[in-house]
C-alpha cells in the first residue's frame, strides 16, 4: 500500500518540484483513472493490469490539457497567484466530481474477476494478496524508470532545467509551456498507474480520489516538495505508519497516526525529510 | 494622502451602517422561510469569511483547517447545554476563548511552517480532530448531538417558531466581524499583519514580532470562527462531527473571501452576499437529481473567478473607480 501512496505521491511531487504548483485535483485524476479503468474492463473486457499503460497514456492526455487549459493561466497571475492556484486546481476537483456524479452517477462500481483480485500467494508462510503485491511491484517499477528518465533522457534534464531556471531555459529555446504541460502529463500519468491498479482491490466512486488525496499531499510534504524520490519514500513511512496504527488502535483512528507522524515530522524539519527548498 | 484613507475609512464605515440597517429592514418585506433561511445562512458565511480573512488575508497565514474552530465552537456550545444546563450565549464566550487559546497553542509549533507545508499541517490537524470527536462516545461520537427544544426564548437563544432572531443575531455577528476588521485595518496589528505576508523576513528585520503578530491573528480568527460555531449550533439545532468541523467547511469558510477579495474589507461580504445564495440555490432546483449539477456549476465558478479575477471580485469596483478619476 505504502509503495502505490509513494505513486500517487510521485506524480504530485513532480508537478510541484517542476512548477511549485500543489494540484488539488489530484485525488480526482486518481478517480477518473479509476473509472477508466472500469469501464476498459467493463466494456472491452481489458484487465486492470493489461489496461494500466493505457489508462497512464489517458491521464496523459488528461494532465497536459489541464495545464493547457488551466493551469497555464493560474501561473500568469500577478496577485495571490498562491490563492489562485490553491483555489483553481480546488474548483477543477469539484467541477471532476460533479462530472462523475452526474455521467457515472454515485454507485458504488468494482472491478470483478480480474486476473489477480482477491487472490492471495504465499510467502515463506506470510499471505499476501496477489493485487498489492503486483501493485507493489508495479510501483518499483514505475519508480525505477522514473528515475532513469529524469536523470537520462533529454527531456528529463529540460524538465530539471525548467525547474532551475525557466527564464534561461527559454533563452536556449526549449518551450516552457511543452515542458510544463509534458511535466503535468507524466505526473498524471504516474497517478493512471496507481489508480488502474487500485481499481483491483478498491470500490471505485464519484468521491473516491477524497479519501486518497490528504493522504498523497501528506505524503508528498513528509518527504518534501519538490523530491520526487523524497515522496516515494514518505510512501513507504506511510504505508507502514498506517498498518502500524492499524494494529494497536481501532480501525476508524487508522489515519491519525499518517497525520500525526506528519506533524511530527514537519515541527522537526519545517521542510519534510528531503526537502531542498 | 493620509486624510484619502482617513476619508476612505469614514466613507466604508458610513456604507457599511447603511448596508446594516438595510439588512435589517429587509425581514419586514420578505417572509418566506426558505429565503429567510438563506439570508441567515449568507450573513453568518459573511462572518466566518470575514474572521478567517483577518489570518489568511491580512496576515497571509493560509488556513484550510478553521473548521476546526468553528467545530470547536458548536461542540462547546452544545455539550455545555445539554449535558450541564449551562446558557448558550456563556458557552458562546467559552467556544470562542477555549478556541482562540488552541488556536495559540496550536500556531506555536505551525507558525514556524511555511507555504504549503502550513496550509497542510491546518488540514491535517483539523482532520485529526475530527477523527478525535468522531470515536468521543460522551460527545455522541458519529451521531453528534441533538439539542434539545425547551422553548423559545433569548435566554436560552432557542426559536423553534421563527427565523428571524436567528437572523438578526447573525447580522450582529456579520456587523462585529466587519467592524473588528475595520479597526484592525488601521491599528498597529493591521500593519504589522501586511507587512507579516508581504514579507516577513524585511518584516522581522524592521522590528515587527512576526510570531507573535501570527499568534494574534489566530486568536482573534478563531475566538470569531468559534462564535459563528455556537451560533450555527443552536441555529439547526443538531451538530454532528462531519457536518461541522468536516474539511469542506474549512474551505466553504474561505471561498466568500477568496471570490470576493481576500485580504479586503469589503471582500468577504461581497463574496458571501453572491456566492451563499447561488449555492443554495443551484443545491435546491438543479441539485435535487442527486447527479452532481450543482457541484459542475458551483466548481466551474470557481475555476473562472479564480482565473479571471485573481483579486476578487471588490477589484472589479476600484478598478472602475481609478478610471473614472
Amino acid at each position: 500500500m505504502g509503495l502505490l501512496y509513494g505513486l500517487i505521491a510521485a506524480g504530485l511531487a513532480l508537478i510541484f518540484g517542476l512548477m511549485d504548483v500543489v494540484n488539488f485535483a489530484h485525488g480526482e485524476f486518481l478517480m477518473i483513472a479509476m473509472y477508466v479503468t472500469f469501464f476498459l474492463f467493463a466494456f472491452f473486457a481489458i484487465d486492470p493490469l493489461l489496461a494500466a499503460p493505457l489508462v497512464a497514456a489517458a491521464l496523459f492526455v488528461f494532465g497536459a490539457v489541464v495545464y493547457l487549459l488551466i493551469v497555464r493561466f493560474a501561473m500568469r497571475a500577478k496577485a495571490n497567484a498562491g490563492m489562485v492556484q490553491i483555489f483553481s486546481t480546488f474548483g477543477l476537483a469539484i467541477v471532476m466530481r460533479g462530472l462523475a456524479q452526474f455521467f457515472f452517477t454515485p454507485d458504488y462500481r468494482s472491478v470483478t474477476n480480474s486476473w489477480v483480485g482477491g487472490k492471495t500467494v504465499s510467502i515463506a508462510g506470510i499471505y499476501l494478496p496477489e493485487p498489492q503485491l503486483i501493485g507493489a511491484m508495479l510501483s518499483i517499477a514505475a519508480f525505477v524508470a522514473l528515475y532513469f528518465f529524469i536523470n537520462r533522457t533529454d527531456f528529463g534534464r529540460a524538465l530539471e532545467a525548467t525547474r532551475e531556471d525557466a527564464g534561461a531555459v527559454a533563452l536556449v529555446g526549449i518551450d516552457k509551456n511543452r515542458v510544463f504541460a509534458l511535466g503535468w502529463g507524466l505526473g498524471a500519468a504516474l497517478v493512471g498507474l496507481a489508480g488502474a491498479i487500485m481499481a483491483i482491490f478498491f470500490y471505485i466512486y464519484p468521491d473516491v480520489g477524497a479519501s486518497f488525496a490528504l493522504i498523497a499531499y501528506v505524503t508528498v510534504a513528509l518527504g518534501g516538495f519538490g523530491s520526487v524520490f523524497g515522496a516515494f519514500a514518505g510512501g513507504i513511512i506511510v504505508g507502514l505508519v498506517e498498518a502500524t496504527t492499524a494494529l494497536i488502535l481501532p480501525p476508524s483512528l487508522k489515519s491519525v497516526g499518517i497525520y500525526a507522524v506528519y506533524l511530527l515530522v514537519v515541527f522537526i524539519r519545517p521542510r519534510g525529510l528531503f526537502g531542498s527548498m | 494622502m493620509d486624510t484619502q484613507f482617513a476619508q476612505r475609512r469614514r466613507r466604508d464605515l458610513i456604507v457599511a451602517g447603511c448596508f446594516a440597517v438595510i439588512a435589517a429592514l429587509v425581514p419586514l418585506f420578505v417572509k418566506d422561510v426558505y429565503v429567510q433561511n438563506i439570508m441567515v445562512l449568507t450573513l453568518m458565511y459573511a462572518a466566518l469569511s470575514q474572521s478567517w480573512n483577518i489570518l489568511s488575508g491580512y496576515c497571509g497565514q493560509i488556513s484550510l483547517g478553521h473548521a476546526l474552530y468553528f467545530g470547536l465552537g458548536a461542540y462547546t456550545t452544545a455539550l455545555l447545554f445539554t449535558k450541564f444546563g449551562v446558557l448558550p450565549w456563556f458557552g458562546m464566550l467559552a467556544g470562542g476563548a477555549i478556541s482562540a487559546v488552541i488556536a495559540m497553542a496550536l500556531g506555536y509549533p505551525c507558525f514556524r511552517l511555511r507555504g504549503h507545508y502550513f496550509v497542510i499541517a491546518t488540514i491535517v490537524i483539523a482532520e485529526i480532530a475530527l477523527v478525535l470527536i468522531q470515536n468521543w462516545d460522551w460527545a455522541g461520537a458519529a451521531l453528534g448531538i441533538d439539542i434539545p427544544v425547551r422553548g423559545d426564548s433569548w435566554l436560552k437563544f432557542q426559536f423553534a417558531r421563527s427565523k428571524l432572531p436567528y437572523f438578526y443575531f447573525a447580522l450582529a455577528l456579520a456587523c462585529v466581524a466587519w467592524l473588528v476588521t475595520w479597526w484592525l485595518e488601521d491599528s498597529k496589528w493591521g500593519y504589522w499583519w501586511r507587512a507579516v505576508k508581504d514579507n516577513p523576513d524585511a518584516a522581522e528585520s524592521l522590528g515587527v514580532v512576526v510570531f507573535n503578530s501570527k499568534m494574534g491573528a489566530a486568536a482573534v480568527s478563531a475566538f470569531l470562527v468559534a462564535v459563528g460555531g455556537s451560533f450555527y449550533a443552536q441555529f439547526v439545532s443538531y451538530i454532528d462531527p462531519e457536518s461541522v468541523m468536516g474539511f469542506q467547511f474549512s474551505l466553504l469558510m474561505a471561498l466568500p473571501a477568496v471570490l470576493g477579495g481576500i485580504g479586503t474589507l469589503w471582500g468577504p461580504v461581497l463574496g458571501a452576499v453572491i456566492l451563499i445564495p447561488l449555492t443554495e440555490l443551484t443545491r435546491s432546483f438543479i441539485g435535487g437529481s442527486g447527479r452532481g449539477v450543482d457541484l459542475i456549476v458551483y466548481g466551474t465558478l470557481i475555476v473562472v473567478i479564480s482565473l479571471a479575477l485573481p483579486r476578487g471580485l471588490v477589484s472589479v469596483f476600484s478598478w472602475r473607480k481609478e478610471a473614472a478619476r
